[in-house]
């Protein structure tokens, strides 16, 4: 058998439009050999978690600058769970007060990337905490 | 810059004559500025974007800043409003009054505008895909408030090409979204003699990641797409052009900033002159609105913050700027605190009354450094747009991905030199110290979405339903006849239809636009 690769989809859920960090972060990512689904911009909670399912991925990441992380991060989170793909990983990263971050770790985000954070602590991050999931059943 | 030479002198100037590539400041092609005694006659605009929560919420901020001596209104807008969503839309879930205050139905602009001098203060609203609608709200709510259309003055950003570039705010393709812009054009034209209909905007480029001679070069193709456009809708170029404004980034290399805004302006003038046969020199003239660069701005030891933006502002003002937007210190967090932003605005009046670098226009002028530079990025930037011009011009670019895939590259390149310590960040990739506690920061109350959802249904039950369906109707119409559709959407607005509904009309009729995903 050979090693599976980890599936990560990159998403920007809500609507703000800065995909800087989306896009950088994911370059990154498939750089360092992942391979990487972006979503595009504007995406909905459900659109992010259906696209998720259906690539079979081991990870979402979610970028978000507009200050409605409390709102679209627990419930992409939430949503896996009612799915029954609550093994899915989900990261994410953006303009997020430290205080917030707290809450959303105990919402069941794995981890939180807040600005200046570098994409070689993304990536081993990613290593360290993702694992491919084989073929779901 | 990639160049690293320590020392410039004569010979770096080439092929630079005083007389046709510098002139003398408020002289044709305006390189050291666009007027003789620049700020000895006048001081830049003073100009804070602030916004959010709810409409009071920033009412009561612009009544703040304009008791703090700012001379200008800026405001900013939430995403669903930025999008053409109202605030009960699915989608803006969670998104109400968080990035700017959200605005429904020409009552909320009411609100935001209550007790405002508007005869004499300008207002620069930073909106573009529903632009004609808040431009028609804010014309409806000063009209019912009192003020004559005619005495309104200010600016609304339409730079729809910049969104797609970079901003991505939009509701239709950007076809589409250029006729929307020239009914405003002639709107402004005929009934709007104050109003800035476009602010040709670099900022959001340069945010994204460009580098200055992209921002610049993206950011003037622009500007030639929108002056195409309004000659192609009938008008004049001399009776249009002058109220074209512009708007930059000031970001971190001091120099290098102050020869693109130098370069900026001899380039728009020559382009305006020789391309478009301008012949009144206002339409030569690019002026323009500088705001610090956002994505400078650190998390890590944020009072460094204050001292990037000082930094950064003596550059905008040494590169002539028109008016100024100073970053606050904690905005890498959420929207500024009062004492953040006062402390913003009190850092370009320390420039302004003590540094006594606004006593002499274009002071940098001939020096050997800021002449080669200024020639260089004229000489990238003109590269970048006759490329634009070879596939069609910048619609065509835009549809193309170019400048995206431009800018997307830029920005990882840019990333590998900070991870690489090739470009250092003080305080985030050296100079580090354990975090300290975090600073104070501003918090939109939840509350906000539930009473603004609120507000909208009470407009909604209260206003005569027949009319606002008319009124939709009619914009409809003149949409699908190809009239101008300013005139409909004022209508509309005034038959209190909201921002969601006037945009469902325009995404029936041309459908929304989708981007292709591209990494």
């Amino acid at each position: 058998m050979t090693e599976a690769k980890i599936r990560i989809v990159m998403a920007k859920p809500g609507l703000d439009g800065h995909d800087r960090g989306a896009k950088v972060v994911a370059r990154a990512l498939r750089d360092a050999g992942f391979e990487v689904i972006y979503t595009g911009l504007h995406q909905t909670p459900e659109m992010v978690v259906t696209a998720a399912i259906q690539e079979d991925a081991d990870a979402i990441g979610l970028s978000i600058l507009s200050g409605a992380h409390m709102t679209l991060f627990p419930r992409v989170v939430q949503l896996l769970r009612e799915k029954g793909a609550g093994d899915i990983v989900v990261f994410g990263g953006g303009i997020i007060p430290e205080e917030d971050v707290t809450s959303l770790k105990s919402a069941g985000v794995a981890e939180v990337f807040t600005p200046g954070t570098s994409l070689e602590t993304i990536v081993r991050w990613v290593r360290e905490h993702v694992k491919p999931r084989g073929v779901r059943t | 810059m990639s160049d690293k030479r320590t020392l410039y002198g004569p010979g770096d100037l080439g092929r630079l004559t005083y007389e046709r590539d510098l002139g003398d400041p408020g002289a044709y092609p305006f390189t050291r500025g666009i007027h003789p005694s620049m700020y000895r006659g006048r001081l830049w605009t003073m100009r804070q974007f602030a916004g959010f929560g709810s409409a009071a919420d920033s009412n009561r901020r612009f009544h703040y800043l304009l008791e703090h001596g700012t001379t200008g209104l800026s405001v900013a807008f939430d995403m669903p409003t930025l999008m053409g969503y109202d605030s009960d839309h699915p989608k803006a879930l969670g998104e109400v009054g968080r990035e700017g205050v959200a605005i429904d139905t020409v009552e909320d602009m009411k609100v935001l505008l209550a007790g405002l001098p508007l005869d004499r203060v300008t207002t620069s609203m930073t909106i573009n895909a529903p632009a004609n609608v808040l431009l028609a709200m804010y014309v409806v709510a000063a009209e019912e408030g009192g003020f004559a259309r005619e005495h309104l003055g200010g600016t609304t950003q339409t730079d729809m090409l910049k969104e797609f570039i970079a901003q991505k705010e939009w509701v239709v393709p950007p076809r589409p979204s250029m006729r929307f812009i020239q009914d405003m054009l002639v709107f402004g034209t005929r009934e709007l003699p104050r109003w800035n209909i476009i602010s040709i905007s670099g900022y959001h480029i340069r945010e994204a990641g460009a580098t200055a001679a992209q921002e610049l070069a993206f950011t003037l193709a622009d500007g030639i797409a929108y002056v195409q456009a309004g000659i192609e809708a009938g008008l004049d170029v001399d009776v249009f052009a002058p109220r074209l404004s512009f708007f930059f980034d000031c970001h971190n290399d001091f120099f290098e900033e102050i020869a693109k805004f130098r370069a900026a302006r001899r380039m728009w003038a020559r382009i305006m002159r020789e391309r478009f046969k301008a012949t009144e020199p206002r339409s030569w003239w690019l002026r323009f609105h500088t705001q610090t660069a956002g994505v400078s701005l650190t998390a890590q030891q944020p009072l460094n913050n204050i001292v990037r933006v000082a930094l950064q502002a003596l550059a905008a003002v040494l590169g002539g700027t028109q008016s100024l937007h100073t970053n606050s210190m904690d905005e890498t967090y959420a929207l500024p605190t009062e004492e953040a932003v006062r402390v913003a605005l009190r850092t370009q009046q320390i420039i302004a009354h003590e540094s006594g670098v606004a006593n002499a226009a274009d002071p940098l002028g001939g020096s050997y450094f800021v002449e080669a530079l200024t020639n260089r990025m004229e000489d990238e930037a003109g590269a970048y747009i006759r490329k634009i011009d070879d596939l069609g011009g910048m619609v065509r670019a835009v549809e193309l991905g170019f400048p995206q895939r431009e800018i997307a590259d830029a920005s990882f390149r840019f990333q590998q030199a900070l991870e690489r310590k090739e470009k250092i960040i003080v305080g985030v990739n050296d100079f580090v110290v354990p975090e300290e506690t975090p600073i104070a920061t501003l918090r939109i109350d939840p509350e906000v979405e539930r009473s603004q959802i609120e507000r909208l249904r009470q407009v909604r039950a209260s206003r005569e339903e027949g009319a606002a369906r008319r009124a939709l109707a009619a914009l409809k119409a003149a949409i699908e006849s190809g009239e101008n559709t300013m005139y409909p959407i004022v209508d509309a607005v005034r038959a209190r239809a909201s921002v969601g509904e006037i945009c469902d009309v325009y995404r029936a009729a041309y459908g929304e636009y989708r981007e292709p995903a591209i990494i």
